[in-house]
């Protein structure tokens, strides 16, 4: 058996890329906000909660929407479905959304609807709900994409038998970028025009030299 | 109190975000949470917040708050009663 990244799916630049397919572009002047709640109605998903959700989490919600459409995870046992995820800014978007919101000593009201997703774990958590994975899960933060960083952990837990299939990669929002790409990885029988998981091929699919 | 329930109304599809939901659609007294429209824990103190920050008023127990926040109604009627 190998590990095989099954699909993978990217929102970066404005551009919608699934399994190096390119989306029709969405042109949408405004907030980041607006340019993903234009990708949720042209997929036409039906999801309530989507809407309460900060950028990150729609960021990755959306991915893993995409995701789901062109590989559906049934057939793994979900609590045999990880997610590892890392980011540069953990939940620092939302976090200064909600220190703004709270400057005014006069007018102190703290949203709890903000600060529940003042936590990058959060993310995680949405897309838990939304697939119903109970495998084990990891958040980390690093300066960069770090391919190493999440190939030794997946391993790890795929070798020790923890896994048998994992949503990974990299989600990332500020003011002035977004930038996210899921992969799912799933252990298979060797095959014929496989994508095999390892440092190299995330980080050219990551870099999309594909 | 018309004016009181649909602005309570405008305000919770507003500040909940209920993006498929227009105001008018929400019926008086229907169940706010788990039925209904559904909402959660989270919107439950964002329910408090607008009493606090748009009506200047407390609810100072659980008990009391699942009174209050059962429906649209018994929101306008504690606000009535408590302004």
């Amino acid at each position: 058996m190998i590990k095989t990244i099954k699909s993978y799916c990217s929102i970066k630049n404005n551009k919608v890329i699934i399994n190096g397919r390119v989306d029709p572009p969405i042109s949408i002047d405004g907030p980041l906000d607006s340019y993903l709640n234009e990708i949720y109605r042209s997929k036409q998903l039906n999801y309530p909660k989507y809407f309460k959700m900060d950028n990150l989490c729609k960021l990755a919600f959306l991915t893993g929407e995409l995701l789901k459409m062109e590989d559906n995870l049934f057939g793994i046992n979900q609590t045999e479905i990880g997610i590892v995820i890392s980011n540069s800014t953990g939940s620092l978007d939302t976090d200064l959304k909600f220190n703004s919101s709270i400057e005014d000593r006069q007018n102190y009201f703290p949203s709890p609807a903000i600060f529940v997703y003042t936590l990058p774990n959060i993310m995680i958590g949405e897309l838990c709900i939304r697939h119903k994975l109970m495998g084990e899960n990891a958040f980390f933060i690093s300066k960069e994409f770090n391919p190493k960083i999440i190939c030794d952990y997946i391993n790890i837990l795929f070798d020790c038998e923890r896994l048998q299939g994992c949503i990974t990669g990299w989600v990332d929002v500020n003011e002035n970028n977004h930038n996210c790409i899921l992969f799912l990885v799933k252990k298979e029988e060797l095959n014929t025009g496989q994508i095999i998981f390892n440092e190299n091929t995330i980080l050219k699919l990551n870099n999309g030299e594909f | 109190m018309e004016k009181l329930i649909e602005d309570l109304k405008k305000e919770i599809v507003n500040k909940l975000r209920l993006e498929n939901i227009q105001w008018d659609d929400i019926v008086t007294d229907d169940p706010l949470f788990v039925e209904g429209l559904g909402l959660d824990s989270i919107d439950a103190l964002e329910l408090m917040l607008i009493l606090e920050k748009k009506y200047g008023i407390k609810i100072n127990s659980i008990e009391d708050g699942k009174k209050v926040l059962y429906s649209i109604k018994t929101i306008a009627e504690f606000i009535t009663a408590n302004k």
